[in-house]
């Protein structure tokens, strides 16, 4: 098993040998699909996506509330910047290996939005191949970062997607180079809002990378595992696979920054206003965590 | 267009008949022709059987001869358990080539509906969750039946782009699932439990054996050229279908290896086909809203078609000895068809299925009474009696004298002011 690349979040279609010849049979395009998509039944426990009520709230009552009001003790700055109705990217920074800040985000927006609302994360395709985690994850709401995805979440669903631009670059990130965003991707992210027309969130996340700091990267680890990424962290490998889940009790700030909005249609197709955007936010964000940390006293008390 | 004469090959397996005795029932058509190399598996009432392989010649002279205006094709194999890699290439690929090569070129086809399936996006890693029509797949396919099966459509997308005068329909079918339909995937599910990937949950799709047909159907009652997927509503995860069918689940696949233990499996008599490999580890999702924005409605969604499958698997081995198979034999056809001794046409389920029939005329053995003898009745007929009657005369033989009298009447009996 060979890890993928990088699916950019890029609408440009990826036209590769063996598609065949598709498009000469066009299909009935350009019409609105959204009144067709199919009703929710009310005795499955499964959405479409693979997303489980049953799974998610098992690991709610038994983890993520433990860490998110007593380990991490996140403290929440601007929810009202989530919509309570319609689609929206929420675009974070995404640091320290397994990261617990997609899922504090998630639990930031059930616990103290007004409208409490699901939350998908996009995840790298590798975990579909993965055993086991391609089983887990979609069972708690992450859904691969296709183009495709994410345009019918937002546009189709009205539902709120939370990216993370740096993808594996910032998971990869070692401890010594903490807060300081990589690169955003080539801004697929902005046009995919562009495209489905929804605002997008800017949120900055302080105390992932203490949480769970990397120390270093093994590359010997990572290519006999198969894995993205085998981090040296304070309690992996040596304490085992559970060691990946060994966070440290770090103070976890989360601020979600005032939407920008995109009101006029295809945007997308203008490629220098799509970087100028993804430079803005990545400002944005950038410009956020300094002035939280600049203000934080202390790693473990906030 | 209104299609009237059809052309239907593959007319032996289980799409083809089932389509052919759905527009038997039609009045608006008014032939149907199907080929095939073996004899129907269904009873036929109008449908003309020619014994004919995939020869572009012959079949020509029978397009032409028929003056067949849309022509469907049934005939693709989607699973690579039903017959040999090297049968199915020649069925799926030499054979498309060879219908189109008989359809094309100015000739009478007018519309031509190709049945094709979800196979055509493999399973991949890298997949959407929901494929549209617009979609290819992110990587050539590995597997020979989805080479063929890209092949086929490439044929008929070619097809479509030289014969613009042709309404080209292509529907990609997923996984059937239904009562009499025989595939892998049925088989799989009849397994005392449902074998899984170790480490994997796959999304599965489905479509009812009914909405199949009725998605044919509706392609051919309608101009709609295009690709649309065929898929039920709601996709399911194997674990679920395992639930629904209440039965357990044992993840015996080894995710690494998994083609190795595979071919294992199936010394031990349980056919896995290397396609369904890939979708047992990374399953498949479509978007099938075309369709419906098409007008078409699905009479099972996904869950339902999964539970009528368990409903009939629980029921199957109650039920099976209690009846007998049709067997096509072409004297007693001939006979029943041809011969002027022949009075009564079988038992017909003209009606079935295409809604309430007209009711019945007020009066007995009406259909066998002369205009004279009927007019000479009315008289005595009520004014309800009489408007039904004139419903029923004039769907029927709509004979100009007898609906004149009626009318006269209707209108001396109208109350008056």
């Amino acid at each position: 098993m060979s890890e993928s690349a990088r699916t950019p979040l890029s609408p440009r279609e990826r036209r590769q040998e063996g598609q065949g010849r598709e498009a000469a049979v066009p299909a009935v395009r350009g019409d609105d699909l959204r009144r067709y998509l199919p009703a929710l039944e009310p005795d499955r426990r499964l959405t479409d996506w693979g997303r489980s009520d049953w799974v998610e709230e098992a690991l709610d009552k038994t983890l993520v509330d433990f860490l998110y009001r007593y380990w991490f003790r996140a403290d929440v700055e601007g929810i009202e910047n989530v919509p309570s109705a319609g689609g929206a990217l929420l675009v974070s920074n995404h640091a320290g290996a397994l990261p617990p800040d997609a899922t504090m985000i998630a639990k930031a927006i059930s616990e103290e939005h007004p409208h409490p609302r699901p939350l998908n994360i996009t995840v790298e395709h590798f975990f579909k191949g993965y055993p086991g985690l391609s089983m887990l994850l979609p069972k708690v709401g992450a859904v691969a970062a296709h183009p495709a995805n994410v345009h019918r979440l937002l546009y189709d669903e009205e539902q709120l997607v939370l990216v993370f631009p740096e993808g594996r670059k910032g998971t990869e990130k070692l401890y010594k180079d903490r807060y300081r965003l990589r690169r955003f991707g080539r801004g697929g992210f902005v046009e995919a809002a562009m495209r489905a027309r929804v605002p997008i969130v800017p949120v900055s996340v302080v105390g992932a990378e203490e949480a769970a700091p990397v120390f270093a990267q093994m590359g010997l680890l990572k290519r006999l595992t198969g894995l993205l990424y085998v981090p040296l962290t304070p309690t992996f490998p040596h304490l085992g696979p559970l060691g990946m889940l060994g966070y440290l009790p770090a103070k976890f700030k989360l601020r979600f920054l005032a939407p920008i909005y995109f009101d006029e249609a295809n945007l997308h197709n203008d490629g220098a206003l799509v970087q100028t955007v993804a430079h803005e936010v990545r400002a944005r964000i950038q410009e956020s965590l300094l002035d939280m940390l600049s203000t934080r006293r202390s790693v473990w008390f906030g | 267009m209104r299609s009237r004469r059809f052309l239907i090959t593959g007319l032996s397996n289980y799409w083809g008949g089932r389509l052919a005795r759905a527009l038997e029932a039609d009045p608006g058509v008014e032939a149907i022709v199907g080929v095939d190399n073996e004899e129907p598996s269904v009873e036929l009432e109008r449908t003309e059987y020619v014994k004919v392989g995939n020869q572009h010649g012959l079949l020509r002279r029978v397009v032409e001869a028929a003056e067949i205006d849309t022509v469907v094709d049934t005939r693709l194999v989607v699973d690579s358990a039903v017959t040999a890699e090297r049968l199915a290439h020649e069925n799926n690929v030499i054979g498309t080539m060879n219908i189109l090569a008989a359809c094309g070129e100015r000739g009478c086809v007018k519309k031509f509906v190709f049945k094709s399936s979800t196979h055509f996006y493999g399973a991949n890693q890298d997949d959407p969750a929901f494929f549209d029509e617009a979609m290819g797949r992110p990587h050539p396919p590995r597997t020979a039946i989805e080479r063929d099966i890209l092949e086929a459509e490439a044929s008929v997308a070619e097809f479509a782009d030289r014969n613009p005068g042709v309404s080209v329909s292509v529907l990609r079918f997923a996984n059937v699932l239904g009562p009499d339909v025989d595939t892998s995937h049925i088989d799989f599910f009849g397994l005392p439990a449902v074998p899984m990937i170790l480490g994997f949950d796959p999304r599965y799709q489905f479509v009812h054996e009914d909405d199949v047909v009725h998605a044919l159907e509706h392609v051919v009652q309608n101009e709609l050229p295009g690709v649309f997927n065929v898929a039920a509503d709601g996709v399911l995860a194997l674990s679920e279908v395992a639930g629904l069918l209440g039965k357990p689940y044992a993840p015996v696949l080894p995710p690494w290896g998994t083609a190795l233990a595979a071919s294992v499996v199936r010394r031990l008599g349980v056919d896995i086909p290397s396609e369904m490999l890939t979708q047992l580890r990374f399953g498949r999702g479509v978007d099938n809203r075309r369709l419906k924005a098409a007008g078409f409605h699905y009479g099972y969604t996904s869950r339902e078609a999964v539970i009528a499958l368990g409903e009939h698997m629980r029921l199957h081995p109650l039920l099976r000895s209690e009846v007998e198979p049709y067997r096509y034999e072409r004297e007693v056809e001939e006979f029943l068809r041809r011969s002027p001794n022949v009075r009564n046409a079988r038992p017909t389920k003209v009606q079935a299925g295409a809604g309430p029939g007209p009711p019945a005329p007020p009066v007995d053995h009406y259909d066998h009474l002369s205009a004279e003898e009927i007019i000479s009745l009315l008289g005595s007929l009520e004014r309800i009696d009489l408007e039904a009657l004139r419903e029923y005369e004039a769907g029927h033989r709509g004979r100009d004298d007898v609906v004149g009298a009626i009318e006269s009447l209707l209108a001396r009996s109208a109350p008056a002011g």
